[in-house]
């Protein structure tokens, strides 16, 4: 049996407040305690320098220099089984540590094993491709230069993937706007009509969802706050404040509960 | 052997049906409205479905094309991104006069959900729009309807195209 606890107010209070909250971590373990992690970390340290190690959900995570991404991924590839590299890109921690961080996710298909490579470079640092070992990177480095403005040295066609050649910014950076920037507002007036267009086609009219509780106009009327049609800049906003929970919402906190308190 | 029924107490007792020529004109593009195979999005599933057996837009006249060229209207069904902005109104520049323009769904009409960089808001912004048909998506119902409110509206206009150009744009 669950123990009791008293369940007269549990509207009443906030199911937890932010107080004491910690932000979950996912366990770190020690490579030791898997042996085919062992014998792969052992092979990659033989090649180059590895920062950090240690297991997460089951992956070998590894942190290595930019400049020996192609020497560890070499050797997880020829001597540890890593046939397929399942997925590249980075991470925006450019306002955290002026850095991008760059992943390789490894999959070993016989053993069913993964392993991911960390690292990280400062912003307008290049970094070597890996097509030449894994052909997706074709591709995933192509978006990772679009979506980030990282440039891949040696890539055979570095060119922007999913957005337009001519655009401006780097949509996955997290300074980007998600609503777009000026050039992006602009972009297809621009590329089909031309700038002078600007003035007669206007503004991109975007919806920001914001419900005005006040404007009965354009909105249903909850709560009876104001009268039905009145114009919502007229409203003394002082004057009718918005009641909802003691119009809609009965109280069952008042009274006394005879089945609550026998239980108790 | 067709058995023509004249009724001789009607029109001067004469086999003859009067009409303006706006009228006829009109009446033949109405009836016979060619959109061209354009889907964005989801959108399209559905446009598909009115085009299939189960709705069957061909008993309306409504015949998918796969070329602006032989096209009448066009049907923008789903979300435009700005990268294929200047696709759709070239397919639009190269369909013949006259044309019009379905907008389809919510992506179509306004950018819908996608509040974006990325999104064209509103397909609008480029092409002259006749009939905005709401919905994420709209059933194969409300397509049908658009295209029957899209007839009426041609069979209220001019057939003339200077003045369908005028009225158009001014």
């Amino acid at each position: 049996m669950r123990k009791y606890t008293p369940k007269d107010n549990v509207q009443g209070k906030a199911k937890y407040t932010d107080r004491f909250w910690v932000a979950p971590q996912v366990p770190r373990l020690s490579v030791d305690e898997d042996t085919h992690f062992t014998n792969v970390l052992q092979k990659v340290k033989e090649v180059v320098e590895v920062l950090d190690s240690y297991v997460e959900i089951g992956q070998l995570v590894i942190h290595i220099r930019p400049e020996d991404n192609i020497k560890a991924l070499k050797t997880l590839k020829e001597d540890c089984g890593y046939a397929m590299c399942s997925e590249l890109s980075a991470i925006d921690y450019l306002a955290q540590d002026g850095e991008f961080e760059i992943f390789y996710q490894m999959l070993n298909l016989n053993e069913a094993k993964r392993v991911r490579f960390l690292t990280r470079i400062k912003k307008g640092q290049a970094i070597e491709s890996i097509v030449p070992l894994y052909a997706m990177a074709k591709f995933a480095e192509r978006e990772m230069y679009d979506m980030f403005g990282i440039v891949v040295n040696n890539h055979p066609y570095l060119k922007r993937i999913l957005m337009p050649d001519d655009w401006e910014g780097h949509p996955l950076l997290k300074t980007y706007p998600l609503e777009g920037d000026e050039f992006a507002s602009w972009y297809e007036v621009d590329k089909i009509f031309g700038k002078e267009y600007r003035d007669i086609i206007g503004p991109e009219l975007r919806d920001p969802a914001r419900i005005d509780r006040y404007d009965t106009q354009r909105f249903s009327r909850v709560g009876h706050e104001v009268p039905f049609n009145a114009n919502p800049d007229l409203v003394d906003k002082t004057q009718t404040p918005i009641e909802y929970s003691s119009d809609f919402l009965s109280n069952y906190n008042k009274g006394p509960h005879e089945v609550m308190d026998k239980r108790k | 052997m067709a058995q023509h029924q004249v009724n001789y107490a009607s029109s001067g007792g004469l086999p003859v049906a009067l009409t303006t020529v706006d009228k006829l004109l009109n009446w033949g593009r109405s009836n016979s409205l060619w959109p061209l195979t354009y889907g964005l999005a989801c959108c399209a599933i559905e446009m598909m479905a009115s085009g299939a057996s189960r709705f069957d837009f061909d008993r309306m006249g409504v015949i998918f094309r796969a070329s602006p060229r032989q096209a009448d209207v066009m049907i923008l069904a789903g979300t435009l991104s700005k990268k294929h902005a200047e696709f759709a109104r070239r397919l639009y520049d190269q369909m013949a006069e006259p044309k019009w323009v379905i907008s389809m769904g919510s992506c179509a009409n306004t950018g819908g959900m996608f509040n974006t960089y990325a999104t064209v808001q509103g397909v609008d912004r480029i092409i002259p729009v006749d009939i905005y048909l709401p919905g994420c998506a709209p059933r194969p119902e409300t397509l049908q309807y658009a295209m029957m409110m899209l007839q009426k509206k041609i069979r209220r206009e001019s057939a003339d195209m200077k003045k369908r150009k005028l009225q158009r744009f001014v």
